[in-house]
């Protein structure tokens, strides 16, 4: 009954926000999904896991869209050393030496489901969140580095250098440890990650994100569907990023 | 001679009078308390707290919604110090933390006291603030300052619009 209550307020809603401010795009399609968002003050739940899945055979060579729109969005840019400059997502290429078959696809953090890196963490910085995303606490996080030595995807940096006009949503600084967000700031915004908004503007589709959890997702429905693969999935620590192709 | 209950009880009283003048030494009151004070730049209208509760508290408040945020992902708090920031900026600077003259340092420099959250967060707004100040619209300003910033009494509404309108800057207007 209650239920009945809240979808015709719910729909209300949506319809006054729509009309008045003119977001729908097409039948179906709204440029703001606001029955979905988190409200404010409200904790990440359990309930969900957020993924992604990757489908390397629609992922060009050559590409760096996600690379770009990362850096963008969270500020990771160059120091000028390339050596120990941060990086959050990179693109690598891989070749069947036999076949010579080559793809390409990009790497970031994958969000374990049991994370190498909060096992060996000191003081608690490295942490997983209840949605699943495994951040670190810069608060909290000494720069020891014990993390980027656990983690198998090579998916941490230690910032080596100080920075100024950082995103106000991303605080970024020296002396810690740092990895893909899975952009964080912007899930709790009902938003989908920048790399992910980039590979679709691009009109690439090679990267999904959704709630693992929810079995009428497109990204469940997919990994129900094809055949998806984690990275070292010998290692059995369920990651939250797969993918297709590989 | 004193009996010692009295003397007790008088030596209490220099005591407590002591504490507050260092109390009221430590806490630099507010704006044109004269030589060694500060401005405070940029007040908003109403602070998510008591003036006075705010100015002993905040890093406890800042503390408690940093956790809240990072390990739960609790967003929107007007504890957050995006929030703070987006009313303290100093229009001049956009900035909380640049000079001296910002609000965070206005205190931070004078109590010497290290504040370290702006080696990774950010001391500005997401946006510039001028013409878009959350709280403070236009014309409002001295109206806000006499709620909340303890100058009230002490010296005439016309000079705090002033100093309230100097404080401003002219971005806000």
């Amino acid at each position: 009954m209650s239920n009945d209550v809240d979808n015709s307020r719910r729909k209300f809603i949506a319809a006054g926000v729509a009309g008045t401010a003119g977001l729908v795009l097409a039948p179906g399609v709204t440029l703001l999904d606001m029955a979905h968002a988190r409200p404010a003050g409200e904790a990440a739940s359990s309930a969900k896991r957020w993924g992604l899945l990757i489908d390397s055979t629609k992922c060009a060579t050559g590409c760096n869209d996600c690379v770009t729109a990362c850096g963008k969005e969270n500020g990771v840019a160059s120091t000028g050393h390339p050596e120990t400059d941060p990086q959050w997502i990179r693109k690598i290429e891989l070749k069947e030496i036999k076949s010579g078959r080559s793809h390409s696809l990009p790497m970031m953090c994958q969000h374990c489901a049991e994370p190498p890196c909060v096992d060996v963490c000191p003081t608690g910085a490295s942490f997983k969140r209840a949605d699943g995303i495994v951040l670190v606490d810069r608060h909290i996080c000494i720069g020891c580095r014990y993390c980027m030595m656990a983690c198998p995807y090579k998916a941490r940096s230690f910032v080596h250098e100080e920075h100024e006009d950082q995103n106000p949503d991303v605080p970024r600084g020296k002396g810690c440890v740092e990895a893909c967000t899975l952009c964080v700031h912007r899930i709790d915004k009902d938003q989908q990650p920048a790399c992910v908004e980039a590979c679709s503007a691009g009109n690439h589709g090679a990267m999904l994100f959704g709630d693992l959890n929810d079995s009428n997702s497109e990204i469940s429905k997919r990994i129900a569907t094809f055949a998806t693969t984690q990275v070292r999935p010998d290692l059995a620590l369920n990651t939250g990023v797969r993918y297709q192709g590989i | 001679m004193i009996n010692p209950a009295k003397r007790r009880s008088v030596l209490g009283w220099l005591a407590a009078s002591l504490l507050a003048l260092l109390l009221a030494g430590a806490m630099p009151a507010t704006a044109q308390d004269g030589q060694g004070g500060h401005k405070l730049i940029a007040k908003g209208d109403k602070c998510v707290r008591d003036v006075d509760f705010m100015r002993r508290n905040h890093m406890n408040i800042l503390k408690h919604q940093r956790v809240e945020t990072m390990r739960k992902g609790v967003r929107g708090s007007q504890d957050s110090l995006k929030n703070c920031i987006e009313c303290h900026v100093n229009p001049a600077t956009n900035s909380v933390a640049s000079s001296k003259e910002d609000f965070c340092m206005g205190c931070h420099s004078y109590a010497a006291v290290k504040v370290d959250c702006f080696e990774c967060h950010s001391s500005k707004p997401k946006a510039s603030i001028v013409g878009t100040h959350p709280i403070i619209a236009p014309g409002q300003q001295s109206e806000g300052k006499d709620k909340q910033s303890g100058l009230s009494g002490k010296i005439p509404r016309q000079m705090q619009a002033k100093l309230a309108s100097l404080n401003m800057g002219e971005g806000v207007k």
